[in-house]
């Protein structure tokens, strides 16, 4: 077949738009990685100070921390939960259109609605939840004001909006599981636990494996929620990556550093997914 | 061979098996519309009783809303948001869906190489570019226009690989015989191949409009003047700002209006809503 004339103009849109928006700023990044800049007067070169900077920067380690708290909860609850419902709603029932759509709903409503909707579920006096907790006869809890419940909190939060997402994509792994497999386990008179520890989980292991990379390049853009909620604290303990860059460049006009905090979050970002890959690879071979 | 005590015993313990799956399927209704409801019910309950759990108000005011229309221009937000998704969503289905084509069913030098950097940037994680975007708004002095909220989005590589995926399912047949008629490549991908890939379509302009319309950082670091904001943005500074005044059930107002739009739209479209995002997860 001869090559098109067509080519070349179909796809300079795309090119066009990789040159500018993509292919300069990763050039770009690299020039800030060694200047200081507030944008007004003219950039200073300052060698490897920014990095070594960052190397010390503890609310650089804070945020990785925090973001490190926010997956440990989030990832395990939001597969036990979603994996759950999944499982439910995949039995005979009538409805499932209706609880999925419901289940759903959060997820394609905007995260300021429902960071501004859970700060008052949170609240410390009159919030929901510690009314909830008070006809229980238990204790308030201080949701969103403790250094140590608030990133949990949020993680909480996260995964009552993205927890619809999820169940449907496990629902289209576990439809996607061939009905023998169970037949033949009942012949051989497996239990529940059985049949789902060595069938189920193996089957759906694509979809964990999705579910845990969507989840940590989530947990690494966190930002609206601390933005609304906490402002990155208390104490710096809800502080995320991405709110750090936005305080570092918008509120200290440090666009050197800012640019240089995002180069080693992505660096970070895309490491772990590699790791969490190999990981997977390693257990799906064995 | 299960005897028929055994029978009758294990069908009553499935009908209780059942009924617990409902309770637990509605249990779990209450938690995820509940809030919702009660968010909804706050926003038209005097502000005394806010605080209450209750979903039936003692009294129904509009106070709330007033209030919001009164301290933010949040309808000329609501029509930035809709002319910046809607030219977004346009731009985005019909230079993806060229290149899409392009990769999938033309053929010319450097087609792979353009396939390969299409994957590198699927890969690469947005906090690296989001400085240096912002500098380069700065340049090119968008800062503070529309140009600034839909040019940088206007192709995505998502959209590009979904687009290609779906094209090549379609039979060379059909390209073939509107090649022979004569019709440029254009006309093929806009008159031919549109029309037989209105699910892929769907699932881009959902996808991209939703992202779009839900964008909340890229405006805050770009859009300083009020009369230009999306509407997530100008909610979500009203809920951080002083301006409600501590008024909870003005924020919560503000809040529903931000909702209101989407969830009308979900409200027609759920089915397309949750296909199009499955497969969009998928894809990652």
């Amino acid at each position: 077949m001869k090559e098109s004339k067509s080519g070349w103009p179909f796809v300079l849109p795309y090119g066009l738009h990789f040159a500018v928006f993509m292919a300069f700023p990763i050039a770009f990044s690299f020039v800030l990685l060694f200047h200081r800049w507030d944008v007004v007067s003219p950039m200073e070169f300052v060698g490897f100070r920014n990095i070594v900077t960052l190397f010390h920067d503890r609310l650089f380690f804070r945020a990785l921390l925090n973001t490190g708290v926010f997956l440990l909860i989030h990832i395990p609850l939001q597969i036990v939960v979603a994996l759950f419902l999944a499982e439910m709603l995949n039995r005979r029932i009538r409805f499932r259109g209706f609880f999925r759509a419901v289940y759903f709903m959060p997820v394609v409503v905007s995260g300021v609605v429902v960071t501004m909707l859970w700060s008052q579920i949170f609240a410390l006096n009159n919030g929901l939840l510690n009314q909830l907790l008070g006809a229980l006869g238990l204790p308030k809890l201080p949701w969103l004001t403790s250094p140590t419940l608030a990133m949990p909190s949020i993680a909480i939060m996260a995964t009552w909006k993205n927890v619809g997402l999820y169940i449907v994509l496990f629902l289209v792994g576990l439809q996607s599981v061939p009905r023998h497999l169970y037949e033949a386990a009942d012949i051989e008179g497996a239990s529940s636990w059985q049949k789902f520890f060595h069938i189920t989980l193996p089957m759906i292991n694509p979809t964990l494996f999705m579910v845990v990379i969507l989840s940590t390049i989530g947990g690494f853009s966190l930002f609206i929620e601390p933005f609304i909620m906490t402002g990155g604290g208390p104490m710096n303990s809800t502080l995320s990556a991405v709110l750090y860059i936005y305080k570092q460049a918008f509120d200290f006009y440090r666009m050197g550093y800012a640019a240089t905090l995002g180069f080693f979050f992505a660096l970070l970002v895309m490491g772990v997914v590699i790791l969490q890959r190999k990981l997977v690879e390693r257990e799906i071979a064995y | 061979m299960p005897t028929d005590r055994e029978k009758r015993s294990s069908e009553s313990r499935g009908t209780v098996k059942r009924l617990a799956v409902y309770g637990v399927l509605l249990a779990f209704t209450v938690v995820f519309f509940y809030p919702f409801l009660w968010m909804v019910v706050s926003t038209l309950r005097p502000e005394a009783e806010i605080g209450d759990p209750w979903i039936v108000p003692s009294a129904i005011t509009l106070q709330n809303y007033i209030l919001v229309f009164q301290k933010i221009p949040i309808l000329r937000a609501f029509f930035n948001s809709l002319f910046v998704s809607a030219s977004v969503t346009a731009s985005v289905l019909v230079f993806a869906s060229m290149t899409g084509y392009a990769l999938s069913r033309l053929r010319f030098r450097g087609r792979n190489a353009i396939f390969y950097v299409l994957l590198f940037t699927m890969m690469l994680p947005f906090q690296i570019t989001l400085i240096p975007q912002y500098l380069l708004m700065v340049k090119f002095q968008w800062v503070d226009t529309y140009l600034a909220l839909i040019v940088p989005y206007m192709v995505s590589a998502f959209a590009i690989l979904l687009f290609r995926q779906y094209f090549q399912s379609i039979p060379q047949d059909v390209i073939d015989a509107a090649r022979i008629d004569g019709c440029s490549e254009l006309r093929i991908l806009f008159q031919i191949i549109w029309p037989l890939s209105v699910p892929a379509l769907v699932t881009v302009g959902i996808l991209t409009f939703m992202a779009v319309w839900n964008e909340v950082l890229w405006p805050l670091i770009v859009i300083r003047n009020r009369d230009l904001m999306t509407m997530p943005q100008l909610v979500a500074l009203f809920a951080v700002g002083g301006q409600a005044e501590g008024l909870l059930g003005v924020k919560l107002a503000s809040a529903t209006l931000l909702a209101l739009p989407i969830v009308v739209a979900y409200a027609f479209f759920q089915r397309y809503f949750i296909e199009s995002m499955a497969s969009s997860g998928l894809k990652g």
